[in-house]
């Protein structure tokens, strides 16, 4: 039988992190059509393995940055479910007291410094915290994810240049669910591995099974100790997919249900539930008790936010200057 | 006070040096700006003093150099990022207009960006279309962004230690002609607050409002009106964003007679909303419909007889003036 170094508590808690995400996001999209959550929605269904896998290796202080299908990340780092969820709803409750909203999630109490919704805009930004944490002499690590849409951005070629010339401690953990939006990676990216642009900045790259939340953890483990001990920038490239649309009400016309079909066959939770169960780590009575736990601390989340207030109307103006 | 005369440029680089003494979370970077001192000589012999890592030489990397501004300031640091031309704004209006403006609101007031912008604008060089721009009122249209431009090397220094004491964005603007302008500058510290105007010259008849290198060319041509026994008050605003509403109508309300000078384009220039702040709070007080001076609605010309007629001259001050004195 396959033998796991990690400790059995590390992979329940992955197990967890990841269920917690895709039920969170289940509930979110169950929430939105019902018409109780504004705007538009990217949710990150089938993607949870690399936000939890990167965000296992973290500390508190540490660092993240990431796009604008960010809510499993956000959890990852350990927001709160009642925190994102309010800010969803565009509640004074929520983590950017309903400033930001889905796409921009930030909590710096747990390191979160930003979901962003410009495509490519966090890569520079988190260099500049990189800079910021060598300046200061600290050894934090900041992480940026980022999809294969903004691997093809001007933002991404300046920003690794500079993390990679100043050796800062970033690590870049592209997200390659091959489509951004509708535009397929072979339509829109000169290489088919986005991790070989690494080369081009004289950093370590590596692809990564993204489907697989140990190989994520073990890699970007890596990359992570390298940046903390002053290393330099990596470059990490998790092949993913998303089960879902890229935003809610998408019509999917771009890809077949039979590619979908058969990258769930490889669902990261599903994957690591049946390894864990072979391991006998993980039996049923415990994996109903987590659901269990999961799902009341989601509708606790869902209530809490449908009894919080909306902002002000008299606050319209508040936050625009420190 | 001791006095002593320095140029714009030297006035800047004492107040970078200042702060960069006062407070150790204070950090440029930018293209050229060690050794080299940057293309205008304001930041020259700063990295002897402070290092490399305090002064840091960039890529030309416009979007990563402010991004890395913004991470930066999110996390504690002050950066005093430098854009070499105002025009190269362009290359990174993302991280000015979605990021640095907009990441405070968008956290909820979770974070603040201590930073300042500092860019060389304006035309008079001859150096063509995209390198002699002034294009302020893109910036001033955007919350959650302060905009200063001075026209003096007093006013520099002051305005700029200000600047970067302050815990907001701000766009530094400095005028190309205006770098070797000397001027008195005390050797004692002093801050000049922003969102303040100041009366450049005292005047009865007719307002100037201005700023930058116009101030200059508006105060020669007051000179001129004056010989025919008619003052003329200069406003020279300073900061662009916030405007000082206060300062203005209570000059416009004195002398009932408006002209506004600036070298960016006069088509949806600051001059526009200047004048729509006049007639939506001091309508009343005009004596004469509200005047404007403002570039010639072209990219900038190269040749030297081209690029003067697109700019406002002093004779075509004289000219606003008088048809409504």
């Amino acid at each position: 039988m396959e033998q796991l170094l990690i400790p059995k508590e590390k992979l329940i808690e992955m197990y967890r992190k990841m269920l917690e995400i895709r039920l969170f996001e289940e509930k979110v999209a169950e929430v939105f059509a019902k018409g109780q959550i504004p705007g538009f929605l990217h949710l990150c269904i089938g993607q949870e393995a690399v936000a939890v896998g990167v965000c296992m290796n973290l500390r508190k202080d540490d660092y993240i940055t990431f796009s604008h299908r960010g809510h499993g990340h956000c959890l990852a780092k350990g927001t709160s479910m009642r925190k994102v969820m309010a800010e969803l709803f565009g509640k004074s409750s929520g983590c950017c007291k309903g400033r930001g909203g889905s796409m921009h999630l930030t909590d710096i109490e747990n390191g979160v410094l930003g979901a962003n919704a410009i495509v490519g805009a966090n890569i520079p930004i988190a260099a500049g915290a990189a800079l910021s944490v060598k300046l200061k002499g600290t050894d934090q690590v900041v992480v940026c994810f980022f999809g294969d849409g903004a691997a093809n951005t001007g933002a991404f070629h300046e920003g690794l240049n500079i993390a990679a010339l100043w050796k800062l401690p970033v690590v870049y953990v592209c997200e390659n669910n091959l489509y951004a939006i509708s535009t397929h990676v072979s339509t829109s990216t000169s290489v088919k591995d986005i991790a070989i642009r690494a080369t081009a900045y004289g950093i370590p790259g590596e692809i990564v099974d993204g489907m697989d939340v140990i190989a994520v953890y073990e890699a970007s483990k890596k990359a992570i100790e390298r940046a903390r001990k002053g290393e330099g920038p990596s470059l990490l490239e998790c092949k993913t997919y998303r089960f879902c649309g890229s935003f809610q009400g998408d019509p999917q016309e771009y890809r077949t249900k039979e590619e979908r079909l058969e990258w769930e066959k490889r669902c990261p939770i599903k994957t690591l539930k049946e390894k864990l169960v072979k391991l006998g780590i993980l039996t049923e009575e415990l994996d109903k008790k987590i659901h269990e736990e999961i799902k009341a601390n989601i509708e606790d989340s869902v209530k809490f936010a449908q009894e919080s207030p909306y902002p002000s109307e008299d606050e319209v103006g508040l936050f625009i200057f420190a | 006070m001791k006095e002593r005369e320095i140029t714009f440029a030297e006035a800047l680089r004492e107040a970078l040096r200042e702060e960069m003494r006062r407070d150790s979370s204070i950090f440029l970077l930018g293209e050229d700006i060690g050794v080299h001192g940057g293309d205008f000589g304001v930041t020259r012999g700063l990295i002897y003093e402070f290092g490399k890592e305090r002064v840091r030489d960039t890529p030309i990397s416009e979007t990563a150099i402010l991004g890395i501004a913004a991470g930066a300031a999110a996390t504690g640091l002050r950066p005093i990022p430098e854009i070499m031309f105002a025009d190269f704004l362009g290359v990174c209006m993302d991280q000015i207009l979605n990021q640095i403006s907009k990441l405070r609101y968008t956290s909820g007031g979770q974070m603040k960006f201590p930073l300042v912008i500092r860019t060389a604008t304006g035309a008079g060089i001859r150096a063509g279309p995209q390198h002699s721009q002034s294009l302020e009122a893109l910036f001033v249209h955007i919350p959650g962004l302060k905009v200063v431009m001075p026209s003096t090397p007093y006013d520099a220094k002051g305005l700029l230690k200000s600047s970067i004491r302050d815990d907001n964005p701000v766009l530094f603007f400095e005028h190309k002609l205006l770098y070797k302008l000397k001027g008195i500058v005390p050797e004692e510290e002093y801050l000049i607050p922003l969102g303040k105007a100041d009366i450049k010259q005292e005047g009865e008849d007719l307002t100037i409002i201005t700023y930058g290198l116009m101030v200059h060319k508006s105060i020669e041509a007051s000179k001129e009106i004056s010989k025919e026994g008619k003052s003329i008050e200069i406003v020279d605003l300073r900061t662009l964003s916030p405007l000082d509403k206060e300062t203005i109508i209570k000059s416009v309300k004195k002398t009932g007679k408006v002209v506004i000078v600036h070298e960016a384009w006069k088509t949806c220039g600051l001059g526009a909303e200047i004048a729509a702040i006049i007639a939506e709070e001091a309508f009343d007080y005009l004596d004469a419909p509200i005047k404007r001076v403002g570039a010639f609605d072209t990219p900038i010309p190269y040749s030297p007889v081209l690029e003067d007629k697109a700019i406002p001259s002093k004779d075509d001050i004289i000219k606003a003036i008088t048809e409504i004195l």
